[in-house]
């Protein structure tokens, strides 16, 4: 039925058993979409957030997939300006995946802002002070490189590239796509910091307060390695998976390969300088305020010391070890094993820099608050998640994402 | 944003921030500005007529 936009030399499954799973996804999303609605029309009182979690399930989910985005400006920039030629093979990937991140993170936080229609008065009335301000901005920006990335794969659709026009405006851009991956990566450098330097800027929270240097704490230097460790992580976990679900090699080894080191040696910098800062933290910083380290994970039902081993130890130094090894990147399992706990890794972080931050007390007379989301708040972080399945589906149905799968799969 | 919105102020955060928004739009402006006419000219001169 819809042969014609199939990419030549490739092979798909047939329309009718692609309609169902767009349907059985779709389900989820109109789900999403409600809930979306609900809270759109009748107002914020639809969450579970209250005075001591203005930063909840929302904002967790916008970093996180922020983080794990990240393997586009991070390919993106190792493609083009360090000159990693094989890795061609994958920034379509990257790109799309980066693409639907970025997409649902702005999603995401046109929900939570709560009145999307005044969402353009962080630009129009820029509080220059806020890091905040600086993240909107770059996030926004940065969105804009991925849609310009993403556009000439969608030109390059088998009846969209006869048009010669669409044809040249793909190639012409193809041509300059290293200014716009510069861009993206000085873009995606600052965003992810000050995300990262939100919370290290509160100095009111004991749990993230840092030192830095000049107006940036460390957790602005650690925001943007995390990214860039973790998020190729996701790109190769969702390659992986995808590979799972179609039964096809997609991608070569050597090109897996090659992103697992990059990233295992990213990863295993980023958790030496995590493991200092978690030690200097909790030895000089928190101390400093009143605090011990076991006051941040005692005397409340969730928050216990486990989540500190858990990120660190178990999804920070393992799968970083595992990437690092030349057998480990070659063994299936193990490489799988490595990425899903990266992923994990950086979610967790991700949590603990939002939510345990809020949930901590900060005062003597105060206990640990703890949150549970609204069905609402669970639905329209699904949403996003629905979205990206359909959009990863209809692009690697109709376009040519990976240029290495005739050659895998004659 | 602009100069001429009354919050407006001549400070370092006000050049800092909004120099670089408008020099990364400036630069994605330009890019593609670039690209779509360099399409055009190219789709004029007949470029692009024939697929592989």
């Amino acid at each position: 039925m819809d042969s014609a936009l199939i990419p030549e030399g490739v092979k798909r499954c047939s329309f009718g058993k692609f309609a169902i799973g767009i349907i059985i996804v779709g389900g989820v999303l109109l789900w999403g979409v409600y809930a979306m609605l609900l809270i759109w029309l009748k107002g914020l009182n639809q969450t579970n957030m209250n005075d001591f979690y203005g930063f909840a399930l929302w904002i967790w989910a916008d970093l996180g997939v922020i983080a794990l985005g990240g393997g586009a400006f991070f390919t993106g920039f190792l493609r083009y300006i360090v000159g990693k030629d094989e890795l061609k093979n994958i920034i379509n990937y990257a790109v799309l995946i980066g693409f639907i991140c970025y997409s649902s993170a702005l999603l995401i936080l046109a929900i939570d802002i709560g009145q999307p229609l005044r969402g353009w008065f962080i630009f129009w009335h820029a509080n220059v002070h806020s890091m905040l301000t600086e993240v909107a901005f770059c996030l926004s920006c940065y969105f804009a490189v991925l849609t310009i990335e993403y556009i000439p794969l969608i030109l390059e659709n088998r009846q969209l590239n006869k048009v010669p026009f669409f044809h040249n405006l793909a190639h012409n851009m193809h041509e300059v796509m290293a200014i716009f991956a510069a861009t993206g990566a000085f873009l995606s450098f600052f965003h992810q910091g000050s995300l990262g330097g939100v919370a290290g800027v509160l100095f009111g929270r004991p749990f993230a307060v840092r030192e830095g240097i000049f107006i940036w704490p460390w957790t602005f230097f650690l925001f943007t390695w995390s990214a860039a460790a973790y998020g190729p992580c996701f790109t190769l976990f969702v390659t992986r998976l995808t590979e799972k679900i179609t039964g096809k090699k997609l991608v070569k080894q050597n090109v897996i390969e090659l992103l697992a080191k990059i990233s295992g040696w990213t990863m295993g910098t980023y958790i030496i300088a995590k493991i200092i800062d978690t030690w200097y933290w909790a030895s000089v910083t928190a101390p400093a305020l009143g605090l011990n380290l076991i006051d941040f994970y005692s005397n409340n039902p969730f928050y216990g010391i486990w989540i500190l081993v858990a990120e660190i130890v178990v999804c920070g130094i393992i799968p970083s070890a595992i990437l690092l090894s030349p057998k480990g990147r070659s063994n299936s399992t193990l490489l799988f094993t490595a990425l899903s706990l990266a992923c994990i890794g950086v979610l967790i972080n991700r949590w603990v820099m939002v939510l345990q931050v809020m949930a901590a007390p900060v005062m003597t007379f105060e206990n640990w608050v703890m949150y549970i989301p609204s069905w609402q708040e669970v639905a329209t972080t699904i949403l996003p998640m629905a979205y990206g399945v359909i959009l990863v589906m209809i692009s690697f149905r109709y376009l040519p994402i990976f240029p290495q799968e005739r050659e895998l799969n004659p | 944003m602009f100069p001429f919105s009354f919050e407006w102020i001549w400070d370092v955060g006000h050049m800092v921030f909004m120099g670089g928004l408008w020099y990364a739009l400036t630069i994605l402006g330009l890019g593609m500005t670039y690209c779509i006419l360099k399409s055009v000219i190219d789709t004029i001169q007949g470029k692009g007529g024939h697929q592989h």
